[in-house]
C-alpha cells in the first residue's frame, strides 16, 4: 500500500484547486463545479483515513456516502438557484450578483 | 304713655327712614311715585314719633317746672348688649337709645326739617313732568323729571335715618356710626349729578366737590375717632349718661388730669370742626353747593352740620370739666368759632351765587354756636342750633325755589348759558314769586336777628347776652372779645342778607331768566310756609325769664327744659370741687339787647340803603362795595384764598407724592425695575444654559454619534455583496487561524527544526 500522506496530498491539491475555482471563476456554474471538486477532495480524505485507520468499522464509508449524497443535493439546489437568478438577471457572472452590497 | 312704649318709639324713630332707604333701593326704585311715597312714609313716621316723644318729655317735665328733669334728665333709656368684651355682662359694649331734653328738642326739629325737605324735593326734582329732552343719567334735567329721582329719595332717607340715629344714640360709638353714614350720604348726594361737567377748568364739578367734602370731614373724623378711643380708655364706657355723671368726670380728671381731658375735648372737637365746617376745615361746604338744593338744605341746615354742633353740645360736661382747670380748651373752641363766624361773614359779603351766600352764612352761624360752647353758654348754643336749622333750611329751600324759577325762565327763553344761580342775573322776583319772596324775607330777617318776631333774634341775643355777662361779671376778657366779634359778625350778617334780598327780589328783572320766572309748585311752597312758621314762632319758647326787667311774665321754657340736661351734672361737679360755670338765669342787661337791635336793624338798613334803595340796573356792573373795599373785595370774593392755600400746601404735595414719587419712582422705577432686572438676569442665564447645552451636551452626544457613524460607514465597505470575496476573506482568516493552531501545537518541533 502507498503511504497515507500521498492520498492526503492528492486530496489537498484537489481541495486547493477547488478553492481557487470558487474564488476566482466568474461563472456561477463554474463556481458550483469547483464546490463539487472540493467536496470530492473531502471524500478522498474521508475514504483514505477510513481505509488506513479504522477499516473494520464502516464509519468513514457511511460518512462518505452522506457527503456524496449531500453534494448531489446541494449541486441540484445550487443549479436551481443559478437558473432562477439567470432568469431574473440575465447573467451568471458572480461579480454582478451583489445586491446584498452595503 | 308707658316707659316701654316710649322706649320702643325711640328705637323706631331712625328705623322709618332707614327702612325706606332699603325698600326704595331694593324694591321700589323703578317707580318714581312709589319712591317718594315710601320716603315720605318713613320720614313722616319719624316725625310723628319724634314729636310725640318730644312733646311727651316736654310736657311731663313742665308739670313740675322741670325739677325732676334736673334730677334725672334721662327720660327714656334702653339698650341692648352688643359686643362681648368680657364674660362679665356689665362690661359688654352696649348699644342703645336715650332721650333727654336735648334729644327731645332735636327730635322735634330734625324729622320736621327733613320731612319738609322731602316734600320740597318732590317738586324740586319735577315729579310729574315728563322725561324732558336730552336726558343724561346723572346730570340735572331742567325740562323734565330727574332721571335718578328714586335714588335721591333713597339717599335722603338714609341721610335722615342716619341723623336720627345719631340723635337718639346713647353712646359715642353709635353717634359716630350715624356720623359716618351721614358723611357717606353727603358724598353720594353732593355728587348726585355725577355726570355734570363744567367748561371752566377752575370750577369744581360735583364729583370733585363730593370727594372734597368726604375727604375733609374724614380728616376730622380720624381725630374724632382718636378722641373716642381716648374717651373709652378713660371713662371705661362710651355711654353719655354714665360717663358724664359728676363722679365719673371727677374720676377721669384724676386719672388723666385736666390737661388730658382738654386734649380729649379738642380731639372730639376736631370732628365738629370738620363736620360743621369751621375754620380750618371749612372749605368743603361752599363746594357742596354742587348738590341739588334740597341736599344743601338738609346738609347745611337740618342735619349734617347740626350733627357736629350737636355732638359738641352733647359732650358739654366733658368740655366744661376740662375748661374748669384748663381754660385754653375753651379759648381754642371759642376762638375757632368766633374767627370762623367773622371770616365767613366777610366772605359772604362778596359772593354772587345765591347759595354761596347762604353757605358762608351757615358757616358763620355755626361759628356762633361753637363760640357759645367755648364760653360755656350751653343753652344758647343749643337754642341757636334749633332756630338756625329752621330758618336756614327755609332760606336754602327758598333759594332752591328761586333757582327753580330762574331755570324755568331759562327754559322759556331758551337761554342755557346764563347762570340761574347768579344774583346779578336776578332782580324783581318779588312780583314773580311772591310766596318765595315773603318766606325768604322771613328767613332772612330771622338770620339777621330781626327783633322780637323772628326766632333768630332770641337765640342770637342769648349768645350775646351770655358773652357780655361772662365778659363783665365773669371777668373773662376772652368772652368780651367774643362778644365784640360776634356782634360785628351779626352786623355783617344783616348787611349781606339785605344785600341778597335786594339783589334777588327787589328792582326789575335784569335778564330774560328773571323776566320769565314763575312761582314754584305747591310741593315746594308749602314746606317754605311751614318752616317760616317755626322760624317766627320757635323763638318765643326762649324769651328770657326777666326780659326787659320783667318778672314772671315770660318763661324761658327752652332754657329750663334743655338746661336741665346738664344742670344736675354741673352742680354735682361744683360740689366735687371742680369749678364749672353753672347755668343760671342771667340778670337782664340792656347792653346786649341794644347791641343786638343795633347790629340787626343797622345792618339791614345799611344793606337796604346800599343795595336796595336804588336797585342794580345791569348784570355786569361791579358790586357797590367793590370800589370802597378795593383790593379787599378780591380777597373776600376769593374766599380769603384758603382753597388755593390748601391746594398749594396739601393737595399738590400729595398729588406729587402719588404721581411722581410713588407711581414713577417707586412703582415703575423700583418695583418694576427690580422685576425687569430679575427677568433679564434669568433670561441671560437661560442663554448661557442654552449655549452650554447646545455645545457641550448635545455637541458631545452628536460627536459620539458622528464618530460611530463614520466608523460604521467605513466598515460597511467590507460587505461588497460579492460571494467570492467573502469566500476569499473566510479562507484567508481560516488559513491564518489554522497556521496559528499548528504552530501552537507543534511549537516544540518547530523550535527544534529551526535549531533555536
Amino acid at each position: 500500500m502507498v503511504p497515507l500522506s500521498w492520498y492526503l496530498i492528492v486530496a489537498a491539491i484537489l481541495f486547493a484547486m477547488g478553492l481557487y475555482g470558487v474564488i476566482a471563476r466568474r461563472n456561477a456554474v463554474a463556481i458550483l463545479m469547483s464546490v463539487e471538486l472540493m467536496l470530492n477532495a473531502v471524500n478522498i480524505n474521508l475514504i483514505a483515513f477510513w481505509r488506513y485507520l479504522t477499516p473494520d468499522r464502516p464509519v468513514g464509508l457511511a460518512w462518505s456516502l452522506f457527503v456524496l449524497a449531500l453534494a448531489a443535493a446541494e449541486a441540484a439546489v445550487g443549479l436551481a438557484l443559478v437558473i432562477s437568478v439567470y432568469r431574473e438577471r440575465d447573467s451568471v457572472i458572480a461579480d454582478e450578483l451583489d445586491s446584498l452590497k452595503y | 304713655m308707658s316707659e316701654e312704649t316710649l322706649a320702643l318709639m325711640t328705637w323706631l324713630v331712625p328705623a322709618g327712614p332707614l327702612l325706606a332707604f332699603f325698600l326704595i333701593m331694593l324694591v321700589f326704585n323703578r317707580s318714581k311715585t312709589l319712591s317718594w311715597v315710601v320716603a315720605w312714609a318713613g320720614i313722616f313716621t319719624s316725625l310723628f314719633l319724634g314729636w310725640t316723644i318730644a312733646l311727651t318729655v316736654f310736657f311731663d317735665g313742665w308739670r313740675d317746672h322741670f325739677a325732676s328733669l334736673i334730677e334725672q334728665p334721662l327720660v327714656i333709656a334702653d339698650s341692648v348688649l352688643w359686643l362681648p368684651f368680657t364674660r362679665d355682662a356689665a362690661r359688654w359694649l352696649q348699644m342703645g337709645v336715650a332721650v333727654d331734653p336735648l334729644t327731645a328738642v332735636m327730635l322735634f326739629m330734625v324729622p320736621f326739617a327733613v320731612a319738609m325737605i322731602l316734600v320740597y324735593s318732590v317738586g324740586y326734582h319735577r315729579w310729574g313732568m315728563g322725561p324732558g329732552d336730552h336726558v343724561v343719567l346723572g346730570a340735572p334735567n331742567h325740562s323734565g323729571v330727574d332721571p335718578l329721582f328714586s335714588r335721591f329719595f333713597a339717599l335722603m332717607s338714609l341721610f335722615g335715618g342716619a341723623m336720627l340715629l345719631l340723635t337718639v344714640a346713647d353712646n359715642l360709638l353709635l353717634l359716630f356710626a350715624g356720623w359716618e353714614i351721614m358723611g357717606l350720604c353727603s358724598y353720594l348726594l353732593i355728587g348726585f349729578w355725577y355726570a355734570r361737567e363744567y367748561d371752566d377748568p377752575k370750577a369744581i364739578p360735583p364729583r370733585r366737590a363730593a370727594i372734597k367734602a368726604f375727604m375733609t370731614t374724614r380728616v376730622a373724623d380720624v381725630f374724632m375717632l382718636l378722641g373716642i378711643v381716648f374717651f373709652y380708655r378713660v371713662f371705661g364706657t362710651l355711654n353719655f349718661h354714665e360717663a358724664f355723671a359728676a363722679e365719673s368726670l371727677a374720676g377721669a380728671a384724676e386719672a388723666v388730669g385736666f390737661g388730658g381731658l382738654a386734649v380729649m375735648t379738642l380731639l372730639l372737637f376736631t370732628g365738629t370742626v370738620g363736620k360743621s365746617a369751621q375754620w380750618p376745615l371749612h372749605t368743603w361746604l361752599p363746594d357742596a353747593m354742587e348738590g341739588p338744593t334740597p341736599v344743601s338744605a338738609v346738609i347745611h341746615a337740618a342735619a349734617m352740620v347740626s350733627a357736629g354742633v350737636y355732638m359738641l353740645i352733647r359732650i358739654f360736661p366733658l368740655v366744661a370739666t376740662a375748661m374748669a382747670e384748663q381754660p385754653y380748651a375753651g379759648l381754642i373752641i371759642g376762638g375757632i368759632g368766633a374767627f370762623t363766624a367773622i371770616m365767613a361773614a366777610t366772605i359772604a359779603l362778596a359772593q354772587y351765587d345765591v347759595k354761596r351766600v347762604l353757605d358762608y352764612s351757615t358757616i358763620s352761624q355755626l361759628g356762633y354756636m361753637v363760640a357759645a360752647i367755648g364760653i360755656g353758654a350751653y343753652v344758647a348754643a343749643a337754642f341757636h342750633l334749633i332756630t338756625h336749622a329752621f330758618f336756614k333750611a327755609l332760606l336754602f329751600l327758598g333759594s332752591g325755589s328761586i333757582i327753580h324759577g330762574m331755570e324755568a325762565g331759562a327754559e322759556h327763553a331758551h337761554d342755557h348759558h346764563t347762570d340761574p344761580q347768579d344774583m346779578r342775573n336776578m332782580g324783581g322776583l318779588r312780583h314773580k314769586m311772591p310766596v318765595t319772596f315773603w318766606t325768604f324775607l322771613i328767613g332772612g330777617l330771622a338770620l339777621s336777628g330781626f327783633p322780637f318776631i323772628t326766632a333768630g333774634f332770641w337765640s342770637k341775643d342769648e349768645i350775646l347776652a351770655d358773652a357780655w355777662f361772662q365778659g363783665t361779671e365773669g371777668g373773662s376778657i376772652f368772652a368780651m372779645i367774643v362778644f365784640v366779634v360776634l356782634a360785628v359778625a351779626a352786623f355783617l350778617t344783616a348787611f349781606y342778607t339785605a344785600r341778597q334780598i335786594s339783589l334777588t327780589f327787589l328792582g326789575k328783572p335784569r335778564t330774560a331768566l328773571a323776566e320769565h320766572a314763575h312761582e314754584s309748585p305747591a310741593f315746594m311752597t308749602i314746606p317754605l310756609l311751614a318752616l317760616a312758621f317755626f322760624a317766627v314762632t320757635f323763638g318765643w319758647l326762649g324769651i328770657p325769664d326777666n326780659f326787659l326787667g320783667t318778672d314772671g311774665i315770660f318763661t324761658n321754657f327752652y332754657h329750663h327744659f334743655v338746661g336741665a340736661t346738664v344742670e344736675g351734672t354741673l352742680h354735682g361737679l361744683n360740689e366735687l370741687g371742680i369749678h364749672v360755670h353753672e347755668l343760671t338765669t342771667l340778670p337782664f342787661n340792656w347792653i346786649p339787647l341794644l347791641t343786638s337791635l343795633i347790629v340787626a336793624l343797622g345792618g339791614l338798613a345799611l344793606g337796604w340803603w346800599v343795595y336796595g334803595r336804588t336797585a342794580r340796573e345791569t348784570t355786569e356792573e361791579p358790586d357797590r362795595l367793590q370800589r370802597p373795599l378795593g383790593a379787599a373785595w378780591g380777597f373776600l370774593a376769593n374766599k380769603w384764598y384758603w382753597d388755593e392755600l390748601y391746594n398749594l400746601i396739601l393737595v399738590q404735595p400729595v398729588e406729587w407724592f402719588s404721581a411722581t414719587f410713588v407711581y414713577e419712582w417707586v412703582d415703575k422705577g423700583l418695583i418694576d425695575g427690580t422685576l425687569h432686572l430679575i427677568a433679564r438676569s434669568v433670561y441671560t442665564s437661560g442663554q448661557y444654559f442654552k449655549r452650554f447645552e447646545e455645545r457641550v451636551i448635545s455637541g458631545g452626544v452628536d460627536a459620539i454619534k458622528d464618530g460611530f457613524l463614520s466608523l460604521a460607514r467605513d466598515f460597511r465597505t467590507i460587505q461588497t455583496g460579492r460571494l467570492q470575496e467573502y469566500v476569499l476573506v473566510t479562507t484567508g482568516i481560516a488559513s491564518v487561524l489554522a497556521i496559528l493552531v499548528l504552530i501552537i501545537n507543534w511549537w516544540d518541533t518547530i523550535r527544534v527544526w529551526l535549531g533555536v
